[in-house]
């Protein structure tokens, strides 16, 4: 990728050359119209009309000469100098590059499994998303797109769930219970049908079919109780898995409390009788069988942020 | 070799009259160009740290896969298993800073003119036939060229709509809800993927042809990218030896 003197011989005189000049004069005469020649009786062919591309063809390696000696020319004196600068300034730059580098790595203390700089980052990308398009909707299918979901982890369903006893407790930011609701509660809210892409942390998705009532819908008894409280925890029953979520994330039309997937009750193995299901979060958000609703002013604890995920991990 | 060269190489062993060093990188360039290296480097790492979380894409026919990305090997040497919440912490931080230094290069492209250097223009593709030729020993003469041969521009601009292409696809992966409907743009999430995952092995390819090149260009050339200089013999010859 290096000039190429064949071409570079049909030199110009029009340019800002400083030592060169004389020099050019001295060569100019001697190759300028051999090479040129040369040039053309190659690419002549090419064109209709040689003696109007001749002229062009001219132009353009002028024009590219030109080009590639645009650029301010310096003695090779001084060149050296710089140049001894310049790479002393690329092994500062190397070395900066490699502390910044071991810094992130291991020196900036870990929080949550993730290097503390990167927790931070993630924490700042956050804020960036939820104040800058924060409330905008996943596009929705045709119900008869939607395809059975693969069911893809089982933390915190080891126990055998008894459906017909399964009761979830609501709880308010103090710890007081508020309600211990069972299945009932949440079959007789206004029910709602959703198709949408679900997508999991991992990279697959599938268009999946949800039923049950929204969360908004059921938060709406206890939204004096609890007032503007910014978060909600939920957990299964036996504790073994729970996630955060900012309550106006939470709150979002699109957030169900599906009782049915694909026109089925859902399966233990999907989080009978009743989980979160969202298209605006990973699947990692969307906790199955919930056992405690819980209002909180603290961030809740989240089982893979804690495991070195993104707590947010909004889409 | 014409009888000049001979003349100039043994004529002097220090500088010869009429013997500069021309700038061919501007500072920003070339601070732009090295910073980018590494943060490309960190956001193909952790990229392939997310992708082996769900490595789908092989080229085959039905069940039969001729080549999978990637066979496991690449993971074991590499260290990209079992690493995809690393790898996202990475991807969406130094996610950024590739996106600002990008743009800033693209800016500064467009500001300073330095694009002409650049952008291919009507003969480029024709004559990047030529280069390949000549860089493969098969024609005798290169075409004409500015700076950058006709090859260099058409590889140089492609490889910055590829890495446009990058960060929109990528963005389209990142946040699809809040974002839609960018993913539209590339038939979907998965089709973001798909795309996002192309242009990650084409920019590979790139730096793979871009390496093998500045080996074989020489240290003059590799220098000027880091002092911005390279030495310019009065008939465009580069002689190393002179400036070394």
């Amino acid at each position: 990728m290096t000039n190429d003197h064949d071409h570079d011989h049909t030199d110009d005189h029009t340019h800002t050359h400083t030592h060169t000049d004389d020099h050019d004069h001295d060569h100019a005469d001697d190759h300028d119209d051999t090479q040129t020649d040369d040039h053309d009786h190659e690419h002549a062919d090419d064109h209709e009309h040689a003696d109007s591309s001749m002229d062009a063809d001219a132009a353009r390696v002028a024009k590219l000469r030109a080009q590639s000696r645009s650029g301010e020319a310096i003695s090779v004196e001084a060149f050296r100098s710089k140049s001894r600068r310049s790479f002393v300034t690329g092994a500062v730059g190397v070395l900066a590059a490699g502390a910044f580098w071991n810094y992130v790595q291991t020196k900036s203390d870990p929080i949550d499994g993730a290097p503390g700089i990167l927790r931070k980052t993630l924490r700042r990308n956050e804020a960036v998303w939820t104040s800058l398009v924060n409330g905008r909707s996943a596009p929705e299918f045709d119900l008869a797109d939607a395809e059975p979901i693969q069911p893809n982890g089982s933390v915190g369903l080891s126990d055998e769930i008894d459906v017909a006893n399964w009761t979830v407790r609501v709880e308010g930011p103090d710890g007081r219970l508020l309600d211990e609701l069972d299945l009932s509660t949440f079959e007789q809210l206004p029910q709602q049908e959703l198709a949408y892409e679900h997508k999991c942390i991992e990279g697959w998705s599938n268009v999946t079919h949800w039923g049950g009532p929204r969360f908004r819908d059921f938060h709406a008894k206890y939204a004096d109780q609890v007032g503007d409280v910014p978060y909600v925890a939920l957990e299964t029953p036996d504790g073994g898995y729970y996630v955060g979520w900012r309550l106006d994330e939470i709150l979002h039309p699109q957030t169900l409390l599906a009782l049915r997937e694909h026109d089925e009750p859902l399966t233990s193995i999907h989080g009978a009788p009743l989980r979160l299901a969202s298209p605006n979060k990973y699947g990692i958000k969307t906790l199955k069988r919930i056992g405690v609703i819980r209002y909180s002013n603290e961030r809740p604890a989240d089982f893979w942020a804690e495991r070195g995920y993104d707590w947010y991990a909004g889409l | 070799m014409s009888v000049d060269e001979h003349a100039i190489s043994e004529e002097n062993t220090t500088a010869p009259d009429g013997v500069v060093a021309r700038l061919k990188h501007p500072r920003a360039i070339r601070w732009l160009h090295w910073i980018n290296f590494p943060l490309l480097a960190v956001m193909i790492w952790s990229g392939l740290r997310i992708y082996w979380a769900e490595d789908v894409y092989a080229f085959g026919v039905g069940s039969w896969q001729w080549f999978v990305w990637f066979p496991e090997i690449v993971y074991d040497k590499l260290d990209l298993d079992r690493h995809l919440a690393r790898g996202m912490a990475f991807h969406f931080a130094f996610g950024w800073l590739f996106v600002i230094n990008g743009l800033a290069y693209v800016t500064y492209l467009a500001v300073s003119g330095e694009w002409r250097h650049i952008v291919p223009d009507r003969k480029s593709a024709a004559e990047a036939k030529g280069v390949v030729l000549h860089d493969l020993h098969i024609a005798a003469e290169a075409p004409p060229q500015g700076r950058y041969n006709a090859a260099q521009r058409i590889s140089y601009t492609v490889v910055l709509v590829m890495a446009a292409i990058i960060v929109v696809s990528g963005f389209a992966i990142y946040k699809p809800s809040q974002l839609y409907p960018l993913p539209l743009l590339f038939g979907g999430y998965q089709g973001a993927r798909l795309i996002h995952f192309s242009m990650t092995i084409g920019i590979m390819a790139f730096f793979l042809v871009h390496v093998l090149q500045v080996a074989r260009a020489g240290w003059g050339n590799f220098r000027g990218m880091i002092t911005g200089y390279e030495i310019e013999h009065p008939d465009g010859l580069d002689r190393e030896e002179v400036a070394s």
